[in-house]
């Protein structure tokens, strides 16, 4: 069974509060860096960063920063293919930034990220951008800003689904 | 993405899989240049190079590859240890088990001891062939495909329509048959370039064209690969003198210079500077020598990752069942 927990527009709306909110909490977009995490982060990255910077009329940095080389589950798994990390020259170093992803589920995934980011440099902040927060959580790991809760059964699985990598913008639960 | 168990010889690899280590070298590599030279992935794990033959590229790039991943590197050299005192392979490799080697990096003058290896059951873990005789040597042509793909294609891409030249001496040359094969599943056509007793009698059977004279095509191709005269592998005289070689066979600047104006010079080495290339090809700026051994480093990378990391007794759509 497929429910759809959010349309194309509640997705949109849900990013452009979030770019609200990351504006207020930072007080602007000056010292800002956006960072998603491959594959549909990235593209909720470069959402964000169209409607921050078109909320600014200014430009908002991002890159993208794979954690596949700091999961904790390798050996659980198939080999994995490596997604691009992509920094900007600027660097992270003093920088606010905000890590960025589609389900935020065990935390296992963030606290990756947060190891990655470490061998990179030393950012001022860290914050958290999530689209859905489905909870079961594993680790003491908390959001910064979410699109929305939506409570589930370990046993159901969240669907992302986000142009160009779909033909529709959704999130469907299935199970 | 399919991985093998073991990296033995280039025809482990098919198109799809060679392309995964090169696009996974590739990530690698922008890794590396974005600051993160160290990673944590292969933590714990103890990675063996056991060398049965002088080695120094390929052996240290084995070892920083394996460091940069975090892994334990145990270096076991054949000379000096219990093989000089009449251990086989046999029990050096139940040794290494004993004491918990994850992965084993061998390279032996015998054709087809790493194959042994793996089928034997000796060692639990992958086996990587570093060179067998004269017969494979897979990271060498994966990080020679890694430099021209670099140079000539994308990320994601092959070799298709590239034209490669290996010229010297084919017969002897690991390094020769890993990549005709290699470059030819990748799309490139290869070219060899020799004295006839320097080409081996199944040339007949290999995806390659011959050519007995460099001056008669250098100018086709946009790859052209010297090979080291292997002289430790000699027992009979295969050409007059090494000076007569080089006039017929060896870059030089006059040759270099005939050369596609984007074409480049790669040579695996060691190199013999005045025998198979002169030094003013060697260094000059269409050799991208340095840069092999560079990348040598990320598909080592690649290759220890995807053969250690994860688990290959787990169907292939294991991954798609995953949650985020």
């Amino acid at each position: 069974m497929t429910r759809i927990v959010l349309s194309r527009e509640d997705i949109s709306r849900a990013i452009r509060r979030i770019s609200h909110e990351i504006l207020e909490r930072n007080k602007g977009a000056e010292n800002l860096l956006l960072l998603g995490i491959p594959t549909r982060g990235v593209t909720l990255a470069q959402r964000l960063q169209r409607d921050i910077s078109q909320i600014e009329g200014r430009p908002v940095e991002m890159g993208s920063i794979d954690i596949t080389l700091h999961r904790d589950d390798l050996r659980l798994r198939p080999p994995r293919p490596l997604s691009p990390t992509q920094i900007p020259v600027s660097g992270v170093e003093g920088r606010d930034v905000v890590l960025v992803d589609d389900v935020f589920f065990s935390g296992r995934t963030i606290r990756a990220a947060l190891d990655a980011l470490g061998e990179i440099g030393r950012p001022a902040t860290v914050q958290l951008a999530v689209l859905v927060d489905r909870g079961h959580r594993e680790l003491p790991i908390r959001a910064d800003y979410v699109g929305k809760n939506i409570p589930t059964a370990r046993s159901e699985s969240v669907r992302v689904r986000l142009m160009p990598f779909e033909e529709v913008d959704e999130v469907v639960i299935e199970g | 993405m399919k991985i093998p168990r073991h990296l033995l010889s280039v025809d482990d690899l098919t198109r799809e899989s060679a392309i995964a280590i090169l696009d996974t070298a590739a990530q690698l590599s922008q890794l590396s240049e974005g600051k993160m030279k160290k990673l944590p992935t292969l933590r714990g794990r103890a990675v063996v190079n056991l060398f049965y033959e002088d080695s120094t590229r390929t052996r240290i790039s084995f070892e920083t590859a394996a460091k940069r991943l975090s892994a334990d590197v145990i270096n076991f050299n054949a000379k000096g240890s219990s093989v000089s005192k009449g251990e086989s392979l046999k029990d050096t490799a139940l040794t290494l088990q004993a004491m918990g080697a994850d992965a084993v990096i061998i390279r032996h003058p015998s054709s087809g001891a790493p194959q042994r290896l793996a089928d034997s059951g000796w060692i639990k873990g992958p086996v990587i062939n570093a060179g067998d005789g004269t017969r494979q040597h897979p990271t060498q042509a994966l990080l020679d495909a890694f430099t021209m793909r670099n140079r000539f294609g994308g990320v994601g891409g092959g070799l298709d329509g590239l034209r490669l030249a290996i010229v010297g001496d084919i017969l002897h040359s690991r390094v020769a048959r890993s990549n005709i094969f290699l470059a030819s599943m990748l799309g490139a056509k290869v070219t060899l370039i020799a004295p006839p007793t320097l080409l081996p009698v199944e040339i007949g059977e290999w995806p390659v064209e011959v050519s007995y004279r460099i001056d008669e095509s250098i100018e086709e191709f946009d790859v052209v690969m010297p090979l080291r005269i292997q002289r430790e592998r000699m027992n009979q005289g295969f050409f007059p003198t090494e000076r007569e070689f080089s006039r017929h066979y060896g870059l030089n600047i006059d040759r270099v210079a005939k050369m596609k104006p984007e074409a480049v010079i790669l040579h695996p080495g060691p190199m013999n500077r005045g025998v198979e290339i002169d030094a003013s090809s060697a260094d000059s700026a269409r050799s991208l020598i340095v840069d092999q051994v560079a990348n040598g480093v990320f598909v080592r990378m690649a290759v220890l990752y995807l053969l250690m990391a994860g688990s290959h007794e787990l169907p292939e759509n294991a991954l798609d069942q995953e949650r985020a």
